[in-house]
């Protein structure tokens, strides 16, 4: 019952109050990056909250058994090497066994690898004390965040694209102005789920 | 010193600032810059980061096999990082509280392993140590700005010191998330500007010729279509 709860809290926080990208800043390259089409956002949030699950379901049994509490001084540099390790192989993985999902999210995972949003949950987990159940829908919300985020953000810069924007404002500029008031609408949830 | 020394050293300042020029690193530069302080813990953290992996990495740059050069990058860093942390939990405490997650996630800092891929891998210790010193002088420069900005305007101080606290009843909005990508865009925006006024490229959009990962990424190609126009 209790597990229950926090696990609706758990996914609530992660999509909407504390979005990965609006409110914690992690992933912001492929957020500002990738955000051009919704397609290619799809994909994209689709290849990170995949590689965020299995990443998390790999790093923190590590974290518990074998780095906790003598080691944990190697938590940042087992977990990237982790990280590392699970985006080639899940490449690999793919591209033998499920050739359509691999041709259409293989562009992206090799740009996961150095994503913070990634190697920012499996720490995330840690740091708040999750257990292990927790841990995997804290990763699964993160990524469904970082979905739609970038979906939501996708919309808004298919309307800027169009727009009559100030000279001094475009490309980047107004791309990051717009995401502020992304972020300034996400505001409007604090508070949910407690 | 040689001239040339120099403009690898001054190189990271203005012309190729990584924060405004070549818009790298923006997770740590949007997220830590709450005030100004924490800009600076955040700079120069990663600036020592940055100059260490850049002298092991050049020291190394024969030894490293050519494809697995990039996990060997990213062991480095997360060595220095890892060592960083350490010291600033030990000595700095009210430091690493503030920048919490952000101080390991220094490792996936773009910027450190752009320099490393960019220019240590190709380059003898000195000049990659002034590059370093350089790009991380110039990242740390920006992240005080951005934090006494957003400090000023969300809490009327600067560094701790009450400016406009007393008279103005400050904007909190530029202390939260969305205040920081506003700042952001307006400093893009201003730097642009200077860019334009002398005569330099202004920056677009993120593309691939920035991106850290284009190096192990096989389909750099392919990435062009994902981030090319319509």
């Amino acid at each position: 019952m209790n597990n229950t709860t926090s696990i609706v809290a758990i996914l609530l926080a992660g999509i909407l109050t504390d979005n990965m990208v609006l409110s914690k800043f992690l992933g912001i390259c492929p957020f500002l990056g990738v955000s051009k089409k919704p397609g290619t956002a799809f994909s994209m949030s689709v290849a990170v909250t995949l590689v965020m699950v299995v990443a998390t379901a790999v790093t923190h049994p590590i974290y518990t058994y074998l780095l906790y509490p003598k080691y944990t001084y190697l938590e940042t540099i087992v977990f990237i090497l982790v990280i590392a390790a699970i985006v080639q192989l899940i490449e690999i993985v793919l591209k033998r066994f499920i050739k359509p999902v691999y041709n259409a999210l293989g562009i992206y995972l090799p740009l996961i690898t150095t994503n913070c949003a990634v190697l920012g949950v499996t720490m995330l987990n840690i740091t708040e004390n999750m257990n292990f159940v927790q841990s995997l829908f804290n990763a699964l919300a993160a990524g469904l965040g970082f979905m739609l985020a970038m979906l939501l953000f996708a919309g808004v810069r298919s309307k800027i694209e169009n727009a009559d924007v100030p000279e001094f404002l475009k490309g980047l500029p107004i791309t990051l102005i717009a995401a502020a008031l992304v972020s300034l609408s996400f505001l409007g949830f604090a508070g949910i789920g407690g | 010193m040689k001239k040339g020394y120099l403009s690898y050293l001054t190189n990271g300042f203005i012309k190729e600032n990584p924060v405004l020029r070549l818009v790298l690193g923006t997770c740590p530069t949007l997220a830590v810059t709450t005030a100004a302080i924490n800009g600076i813990g955040m700079g120069v953290s990663a600036t020592i980061v940055l100059v260490c992996s850049n002298i092991v990495i050049s020291l190394l740059r024969n030894v490293i096999p050519d494809k697995v050069r990039i996990p060997a990058f990213i062991t480095v860093i997360a060595g220095f990082v890892s060592v960083v942390q350490m010291l600033v939990k030990a000595f700095l405490p009210s430091i690493d509280t503030a920048l919490g997650i952000y101080l390991p996630l220094i490792v996936v800092n773009c910027i450190i392993l752009a320099r490393a891929e960019m220019f240590a891998s190709k380059n003898s210790v000195v000049p990659s140590i002034l590059d370093g010193l350089g790009m991380g002088i110039g990242f740390t420069a920006v992240l005080t700005l951005m934090g006494a900005i957003r400090e000023l305007l969300g809490a009327g101080t600067v560094f701790g010191l009450s400016v406009t606290s007393q008279f103005i009843s400050p904007m909190i909005v530029f202390l939260l998330p969305p205040g920081g990508f506003f700042v952001f865009g307006i400093l893009v925006a201003a730097s642009n500007a200077i860019a334009k006024k002398n005569g330099k490229k202004i920056v677009e959009h993120l593309g691939c010729e920035n991106c850290p990962s284009k190096a192990m990424c096989q389909n750099a190609s392919k990435c062009e279509e994902v981030t090319a126009d319509e």
